[in-house]
């Protein structure tokens, strides 16, 4: 009961948070426009989707990944400010600080999700409701690692380079998992698979035929997820027992 | 969430007990082998009292505080708050804190922030009254980022009495305020303090102890080493140093003069160590009106400290940590 009012102040936060706007939101959307509007209906080859349909989902992939991740850079700010102490001598407990977190981060993601998608329709991305729901679905699920590596991140490292890390990291996830350009074959295409980003970014195919997955993607999805969670629960009993 | 509400209704049971620590102790692990912060100390705390916990750094203030909010265990003894261990009084939402540091996060208005502590609580105040004790309402819709270092003192302070806690602690709540800043904070403490609740304030200020507490601990590498009444501290440790150049008198003459402890000389210096230097001073002009150069310093809680437990370490190891 506690933590919801508390997550609501968070949402407040972010969006008050103008790096936030920035990153999350404005970024995506300007390359969105940049490089679809000009050819919105043309068909990329390879993928069998749309300029407009590809960069839609994969620029929300970048942005819904930065959103998770930036959770990171919350809980560092906070551990550094002694926030994060003060709360320790409040009810709340850690789960419920983290849940708040969590949902935050979703609540993001899910407004840069939308702005993605009001983009897309305008440049001419149509989809029956069932596929909307889908593949936003699937966005919802690919983002759990990050959530993970969101928390992972926060207390890890220290708010300084917190920032750099999760730029450089997203980018080069972005790169490796086709969010710029196709990748459909060869070594980055069997890599990427590997990675979590690239099954956020496969739920582009949802437009094709409703189906974006199959197992392996699941898979990948749920390891990444049990590793990161795991991860994070270690950095943060190791940054707890310093007290 | 029943439970926390029918102890909190429960007002005559719910502080009973008071603070209690019995034989604490508590290590950490240093650089150079272990830092004993607290070594084995017994302290009592009855409901509605204002104690001081004072001392130089490193003493083991901050270790105590933290104990005694759950934020540390102690390695031996016990700690009770309102006769059970410290996170459970803290999850009834019956100690409300200061931590010596500690900012505000960002991007919320004063009045949200005191909203979203509050809503972490099972019986907070008002939002309201919070900011009106503390005098935050005229900028209650600032947000926190753009707060000078008294307001944000002061938002911390509401912070810390909006959960409506029996157990108020502050951990050197004034050390980055001015004069004034200090002023203010304290009569809105003394405000909160005389509505029954305990407060333990951390300081290493004795005029902070003798003004605002009704009883101070002095506690000195790791141990309490006085405890008593504010009054009967402060004849104990507030000594002040009177300096005079004063020729030819027998040093041994001053001493007797009222409010003097001790008097030395050094070449045509005396250094007179004064219980009560306001008599000291009138006594020395009114006797030897040639003496000039006077200067009244105070002396340190660490000299006082010394006297009192007679040598500079009662061990080898280092001090606490802070």
């Amino acid at each position: 009961m506690n933590g919801i009012a508390y997550t609501r102040f968070e949402l407040l936060r972010t969006f008050r948070n103008r790096r936030f706007l920035l990153f999350s939101l404005g970024f995506p959307l300007v390359f969105f426009w940049l490089i679809a509007a000009p050819q919105h209906d043309k068909i990329i080859s390879g993928t069998g989707l749309t300029y407009a349909t590809y960069y839609m989902v994969s620029l929300a992939s970048f942005g819904t990944m930065m959103s998770m991740i930036s959770t990171g850079a919350r809980i560092a700010g906070e551990r550094q400010a002694g926030w994060t102490r003060q709360l320790r001598i409040s009810p709340l407990s850690v789960g419920a600080y983290f849940r708040a977190k969590v949902l935050t981060g979703y609540g993001m993601a899910l407004s840069s999700l939308l702005v993605l998608y009001i983009s897309g329709s305008l440049l001419g991305v149509s989809l029956p409701a069932g596929r909307w729901l889908a593949m936003t679905g699937l966005i919802m699920v690919g983002l759990l690692p990050f959530a993970a590596l969101g928390v992972l991140v926060g207390h890890l490292v220290n708010t300084d380079s917190v920032g750099p890390l999760m730029g450089g990291l997203v980018s080069i996830l972005a790169f490796l998992s086709g969010t710029w350009f196709a990748i459909t074959s060869g070594f980055l295409h069997a890599f990427g698979q590997f990675l979590p980003s690239w099954w956020l970014v496969q739920a582009r195919n949802v437009a094709l035929d409703g189906h974006a997955w199959g197992v392996r993607g699941w898979v990948t999805v749920a390891a990444w997820t049990a590793i990161l969670t795991a991860g994070a629960a270690w950095a943060y009993r190791r940054d707890t027992a310093k007290v | 969430m029943t439970q926390i509400a029918t102890t909190r209704m429960d007002m005559a049971a719910h502080t009973d007990g008071g603070l209690r620590l019995h034989n604490v102790a508590k290590s950490y692990r240093g650089p150079e082998g272990p830092i004993r912060a607290v070594r084995g100390i017994d302290v009592s705390i009855a409901p509605g009292e204002t104690v001081a916990l004072l001392g130089p750094n490193g003493a083991g203030k901050s270790t105590t505080i933290d104990m005694l909010l759950g934020l540390s265990a102690p390695d031996t003894g016990t700690v009770s708050v309102f006769g059970r261990p410290p996170r459970e009084s803290v999850d009834a939402g019956l100690v409300g804190a200061m931590l010596q540091t500690g900012g505000l996060i960002r991007d919320l208005s004063v009045r949200e922030l005191v909203a979203m502590m509050a809503s972490l609580y099972p019986d907070p105040m008002g939002v309201e009254e919070a900011l009106e004790v503390t005098g935050l309402k005229a900028i209650a819709g600032q947000r926190t980022q753009k707060l000078s270092g008294g307001q944000t003192q002061r938002v911390r302070f509401a912070l810390a009495i909006v959960c409506n806690p029996e157990l108020l602690v502050l951990d050197e709540p004034t050390v980055a305020l001015d004069v004034e800043g200090r002023r203010e904070f304290w009569s809105i403490m003394r405000e909160f303090a005389a509505r029954g609740k305990t407060v333990l304030f951390a300081t290493h200020y004795l005029e902070e102890a003798d003004a605002n507490a009704d009883r101070a601990i002095l506690m000195a590498h790791g141990r309490v080493v006085a405890d008593g009444p504010t009054t009967e501290i402060k004849a104990r440790v507030g000594r002040r140093t009177l300096r005079a150049t004063l020729p030819d008198v027998d040093p041994s003459s001053l001493a007797g003069l009222p409010g003097v402890a001790s008097a030395e000389r050094h070449g045509d210096a005396v250094i007179l160590s004064c219980t009560d230097s306001d008599q000291s001073i009138r006594a020395l002009l009114e006797h030897h009106p040639t003496a000039r150069d006077i200067e009244i310093a105070g002396g340190s809680l660490e000299e006082a400290f010394l006297e009192l437990t007679g040598e500079p370490d009662v061990d080898d190891s280092a001090m606490g940590p802070r």
